[in-house]
């Protein structure tokens, strides 16, 4: 028995895994809705990774007169404080995609563990790990990582744990929601009778069962992580106070709207492209993945 | 009366009730230990740094910090269920003087944007499932799909630019309510905050109406009204929309809570005084008792939110107060 589970699952776990999330990649891209957002979204994490190579100035270099108008040697003016605005933004964008990133990706992998765990458990832990989860959802998520904040500075790892933290519980919640109807099918006992561990039944036979739906929490993780540590640099509250930060340079400039708009309506316009695009992303797998789920219902 | 079988609906609503309570104990260990932890003592950030040992000892004594810390989270809950929220580190006074006339500012930017969001995505939604396919739907669709991207900050921010300093300048940019004046003495300044809560809303609320709409114009009963020759009209407000509401209450529930959150940053945009400004400075001031005090607040306000979504989805749909 012990023979059959491992030539047979390893394979399904290939064959099953990593061909399913990539064909509903695949399939969203047919949505025009989808394409503009991958476009999009490549625009401004492009515009984030070559930015500082093609930057005029540096992000802190004082090139003229504060809120000088658009032209000359700054393209889109000057700020409150004399840079380049133009070479602020292209500076700005990296830090809050790196960290929203990888903020997201934390809390994607914790709370669809929590939620695998519990849907599959069916007993009094279940319900213990997903009250823990309420209880975290229970506080607002900007004052979860402001109190983080508070409590330890506004370092980096602070305000991506904090978000990661607060990420979590959602997902959980939509992992366990997909897994429960999945935990009672027939294949999953299977795996159980021939001895499969359970590790392997979580990430081989439940975990790819529930992709689809992750993957839409995920996109919408990833837009809210955007705005959530934008937001928090726009607080005031960033690992870097006066560095170029798309979220700090809308706060520096905000007073001076009426001089030049510039200085704020450039990162707001970078940063609402960025979460269109991860929202018209997300929605294009959602649809894609209804889509695939119907058709399964039917056969 | 009797189609409420008040003992189902009754032991549900308890059940319900029981898990909030649970829900606010565990979240007041949270908020307690995770405020145990900040750093710098609140006897000496008051005292300021040349303060004698003598007079640190006594204020630690009498803001309890001397004694063990289950002891002091016993008399900091007991003190809660009493009403009192403790005092002010930085300001000197009662937390719940120092929030109360902020937290009535605070409530009327929020229940002004849940009383003017809710039924107008409510609308919004259904209308689209009555058209669906149609221009209607799909513009409103895509339109709440690309609102609801934005951050909130973003969105109060394009509003401040299109109507106060930049394209039109018909609105006023800040929204300071001075002290002892109230919002509504200066309802111009609320229109960008609330407008920009509203649009925060909208798309979720519509999205989940739509959805539900969708699925309840398709369904058995709304067909067996239709067939029975009962109007159009009587089909959908009598039927079909009273079961499609269920799980927008959910929705809206969800939101109102996340409102309460969400003032936070949108305040600050537009220098609001209300809780939103208060988090802010008492984070920066280290201010203890008043984030503990906020923090317990915002959570009482999800676990009430939630309840009353529980209730309200039973009373008001006909399938589930027959099923319980």
């Amino acid at each position: 028995m012990s023979q059959v589970s491992d030539v047979a699952i390893p394979d399904a776990e290939v064959a099953l895994s990593p061909v399913r999330g990539a064909s509903l990649l695949r399939r969203s891209l047919r949505l025009w809705r989808t394409r503009i957002g991958v476009a999009l979204v490549g625009v401004i994490v492009l515009l984030a990774i070559i930015g500082p190579y093609v930057a005029p100035y540096g992000p802190s270099t004082p090139v003229g007169a504060p809120n000088a108008d658009p032209g000359g040697k700054a393209v889109l003016g000057t700020d409150y404080l004399g840079q380049d605005v133009l070479s602020r933004v292209l500076y700005g964008g990296g830090s809050i995609l790196v960290m929203a990133v990888i903020a997201t990706a934390l809390g994607l992998i914790g709370g669809a563990a929590i939620g695998l765990v519990a849907a599959y458990s069916r007993n009094a832990l279940d319900d213990v790990l997903m009250r823990g989860m309420d209880v975290i959802m229970a506080l607002p998520s900007i004052l979860l990582a402001l109190v983080a904040v508070a409590i330890v500075g506004p370092r980096a790892w602070v305000i991506v744990a904090a978000i990661a933290l607060t990420t979590a519980p959602r997902v959980a919640r939509v992992a366990r929601g997909a897994a429960q109807p999945v935990v009672e099918r027939d294949f999953i006992a299977a795996s159980e009778a021939m001895g499969v561990p359970r590790w392997r039944i979580l990430s081989g036979e439940l975990l790819p069962n529930t992709l689809g739906p992750l993957m839409v929490e995920a996109s919408l993780r990833l837009t809210y992580s955007i705005g959530l540590i934008a937001g928090l640099a726009y607080l005031g509250l960033s690992p870097n106070v006066n560095g170029a930060n798309w979220g700090t340079m809308i706060k520096q400039n905000q007073l001076v709207l009426v001089v030049q708009p510039w200085g704020a309506v450039a990162p707001i316009i970078a940063i609402a492209l960025l979460t269109m695009g991860t929202g018209l992303i997300g929605d294009g797998i959602a649809r894609t993945a209804a889509g695939i789920d119907r058709a399964r219902g039917e056969e | 009366m009797n189609r409420f079988r008040p003992r189902g609906v009754w032991g549900f609503i308890l059940r319900r009730l029981l898990l909030g309570i649970l829900v606010l104990i565990l979240v007041s260990v949270l908020v307690f230990l995770a405020t145990q932890a900040l750093p710098g003592d609140p006897a000496r950030a008051i005292l300021g740094r040349n303060a004698n040992p003598a007079s640190l000892a006594a204020l630690r004594h009498q803001l309890h910090l001397d004694r063990p810390v289950a002891d002091q989270y016993l008399t900091w809950v007991t003190g809660l269920l009493h009403g009192n929220l403790g005092t002010s580190l930085e300001a000197q006074e009662p937390v719940s003087t120092l929030l109360a006339p902020k937290l009535v500012n605070s409530a009327v930017l929020v229940v002004l944007a849940a009383v003017l969001s809710i039924p107008l995505s409510i609308a919004i939604g259904a209308w689209a499932a009555l058209k669906r396919e149609k221009v209607f739907d799909q513009s409103s669709s895509n339109l709440m799909l690309l609102l609801a991207a934005l951050p909130e900050f973003v969105v109060a921010l394009v509003l401040v630019i299109l109507f106060a300093t930049t394209v039109f300048h018909v609105l006023p940019a800040i929204s300071t309510v001075p002290p002892g004046s109230r919002p509504w003495n200066n309802w111009v300044a609320l229109v960008l905050p609330t407008i920009t809560l509203v649009i925060a809303v909208a798309p979720y609320v519509s999205r989940i109406m739509r959805a539900s709409m969708i699925e309840v114009l398709e369904s058995d009963y709304v067909e067996m009204a239709r067939l029975k020759g009962l109007p159009e009209r009587t089909v959908l407000i009598r039927h079909a929309l009273p079961n499609a509401l269920g799980p927008v209450f959910q929705v809206i529930a969800l939101n109102l809570a996340y409102l309460a959150g969400g003032i936070i940053i949108v305040e600050f945009v537009f220098n609001y005084s209300g809780i939103g400004g208060a988090t802010a400075e008492a984070v920066v001031n280290h201010d203890l008792p008043v984030i503990q005090a906020l923090a317990m607040l915002l959570a009482a306000v999800y676990v009430v939110v939630n309840l009353l979504a529980d209730v309200a989805t039973i009373l008001v749909t006909p399938k589930l107060r027959t099923r319980l």
